[in-house]
């Protein structure tokens, strides 16, 4: 019973996200995209959700290391015929140089990782304001010297002839591995230790706990998810700096707090139902039909729905729509 | 890099618009223990009843009354709709729901009022410099300095020197404490919101002059360096906080003007760098020397 309780807490995430990813395969080339992004969203608001959630501490920065990710597999991945054209300041390490997809992937992730680790070494000594400040600080940093570094990437301009490979089979695949990953976090050792920490920061130092230490290991690990989502984002679509700044930040932490978030299962339906209702009225504003309703919304009330449905969730259910609790398929015994 | 005395006249107007949206950030969080997020939205939106004040040719009266009325009826409605109902949840949540408020509010200016936004130009001869003893200062920066000196003195007056001024203090340092002893928690509340109110209307009409272009964004950078500004001072008290939003509005005006172009581009990094520093020696502000020690 033990084994079958703690499974079905990844099979339920894992399952919702295939489901989605299923879902995509059913419909039309052009609502495609939205399936696409929206695992993408998933596969951030998980890399959140393993620190934030597992911590309590906000953190403002994580977007930085999704940027730094977009920047990683992108440079790496426009083919070296067109770098000149798209980055002409590029520097010579990187102008000829490219690698596969896997592997583009799988670089976003370590830069990302490795970015979190070093401004975590001093950064997670800070708690509570002071804490979501600095992250905040990292980045608007990271914003402006990737606006300005052309020697890292387009600066200013958006990355085009990036290989779209993402479609739905890699973000599928891709939210799976980064709820596998979260689910390992948050059943090891390192993950209990941590929320320890969350629930009662004093007890946990008392029977030898590092609250330092179990951060700054969470906040790496979801540096290495966050840089390996930025990777499937760029080789979903073009992007440029500020798509990956202040409102990504802002609809990402809305999903997790949404969605509850102290559990994974919460960061999932928090990142997929704000997803579903987001496409879902930008597809109504061209038009659509609901049960037999023709419905056609004026152009912008998609982003105004979903910003009041957010403030009345946090309102009237402030601990998400899940409760914060993991999904249980079988009922627990007291 | 130069710094001359326009650069130090422009960092003084600067820091002092902060320095008031700091104080109505401050104000809130001592009743409420909230960050507002959505802050820079009220300005926003009085920015924009300024534009289109003068849009319809209405005086500059008119017009800084409709600012005032504007900012002043959305931030009761806030404190009626949002921070009611979220009274004594975790900072957290409060904070993440004035940045769903604050996403909200922008999406409708995007919606009514477009990307490109409006031109709000009634009090642009502000902009004109005066000449005192040889140098060329803006009247606005003296207007901003003495304007921010009369809105902290007032302020300065009803915290020290009344009697809601005295819930008030009370409240922030000790809500559930000061309600015992007879402090009323929603007219502690309302004031404290209506005064950053005041001040919301007040900043919108000094950086209408400073940017007249308004449009959906406006004062929303300007409200995160606050944001920071005001942590790094100290987000407890009135006095570290405003100092806070002072210090770091000075140092964005005076080196945005100070330095040059290849340099400048790199603002937020050396402003967000020293922020982190200063975080990192002194977590609980640097202007707050009260001995605070964290209890368990």
């Amino acid at each position: 019973m033990r084994v079958i309780r703690s499974v079905d807490e990844l099979i339920v995430p894992v399952g919702l996200v295939a489901a989605t990813a299923l879902l995509g395969l059913a419909v039309s080339q052009s609502t495609q995209a939205y399936f696409e992004d929206t695992l993408v969203k998933v596969a951030i608001v998980v890399a959140l959700y393993v620190f934030v959630g597992n911590s309590g501490v906000l953190s403002f920065g994580h977007i930085s290391f999704v940027a730094l990710g977009v920047w990683t597999a992108g440079v790496l991945s426009v083919p070296v015929a067109e770098k000149a054209a798209i980055m002409p300041n590029l520097a010579h390490f990187l102008a000829h140089r490219t690698v596969g997809n896997v592997g583009s992937l799988a670089l976003a992730a370590a830069v990302g990782g490795a970015a979190a680790l070093v401004v975590g070494v001093p950064l997670m000594r800070l708690s509570g304001l002071a804490a979501g400040i600095a992250t905040f600080a990292v980045l608007a940093i990271t914003h402006n010297l990737l606006q300005y570094e052309e020697a890292i990437g387009p600066g200013l301009n958006t990355f085009s002839s990036v290989p779209e490979t993402t479609g739905l089979r890699q973000a599928g695949l891709g939210a799976v591995l980064c709820v596998v990953v979260a689910f390992a976090y948050s059943r090891s050792r390192f993950g209990r230790l941590l929320r320890a920490t969350r629930e009662d920061a004093a007890a946990a130092r008392a029977v030898g706990t590092s609250v330092y230490g179990q951060r700054l290991v969470a906040f790496a690990i979801s540096g290495a998810i966050a840089g390996f989502a930025g990777g499937l984002y760029i080789h979903l679509l073009p992007l440029n700096t500020d798509t990956v700044y202040l409102d990504l930040t802002f609809i990402t932490l809305a999903m997790l707090v949404v969605g509850g978030a102290s559990s994974l299962f919460g960061a999932v339906v928090g990142a997929l139902s704000v997803s579903a209702l987001d496409s879902w009225l930008s597809v109504a504003e061209n038009g659509t039909s609901l049960f037999g309703w023709h419905i056609n919304l004026p152009a912008g009330t998609a982003v105004i729905v979903v910003g009041a449905l957010m403030a009345i969730v946090l309102i009237l259910k402030p601990s998400g729509l899940t409760g914060g609790r993991e999904a249980h398929l079988f009922r627990r015994r007291v | 890099m130069t710094v001359t005395w326009q650069n130090l006249a422009d960092g003084l107007a600067l820091g002092s618009i902060y320095a008031l949206m700091a104080v109505g950030i401050g104000l809130v969080f001592g009743v409420l223990r909230l960050v507002n997020f959505a802050y820079g939205q009220l300005v926003m939106a009085g920015a924009f009843a300024l534009a289109l004040a003068s849009q319809w040719g209405w005086p500059v009266w008119a017009g800084i009354l409709l600012c005032f009325a504007v900012v002043l009826v959305l931030s009761l409605l806030m404190d009626v709709l949002v921070f009611r109902p979220l009274r004594g949840h975790s900072p957290a949540v409060m904070l993440v729901a004035t940045f769903a408020v604050a996403f909200l509010l922008q999406s409708i200016a995007l919606l009514w009022f477009g990307s490109l936004g409006k031109i709000a130009a009634s009090l642009s001869y502000l902009q004109r410099p005066v000449d005192i003893s040889g140098v060329q200062v803006r009247k606005f920066a003296i207007v901003a300095v003495v304007v921010a000196v009369i809105c902290l003195v007032l302020l300065y007056l009803l915290l020290e020197r009344t009697e809601i001024g005295l819930h008030m203090r009370a409240a922030s340092m000790d809500f559930s404490t000061s309600r015992m002893l007879g402090v009323r928690a929603n007219r502690v509340i309302g004031v404290a919101v209506l005064i950053s109110g005041l001040l919301a209307a007040v900043v919108a009409v000094m950086l209408t002059v400073q940017t007249p272009l308004v449009t959906p964004d406006f004062a929303l950078t300007d409200t995160i360096v606050v944001l920071a500004g005001v942590v790094v001072g100290g987000l407890n008290r009135p006095i570290p906080a405003t100092l806070g939003g002072f210090s770091i509005g000075f140092a964005t005006g005076v080196l945005g003007g100070a330095l040059p172009t290849n340099q400048s581009q790199y603002l937020p990094t050396f402003i967000f760098a020293a922020v982190i520093i200063v975080l990192l020696i002194r977590p609980q502000g640097i202007f707050d020397w009260s001995k605070t020690v964290e209890r368990v």
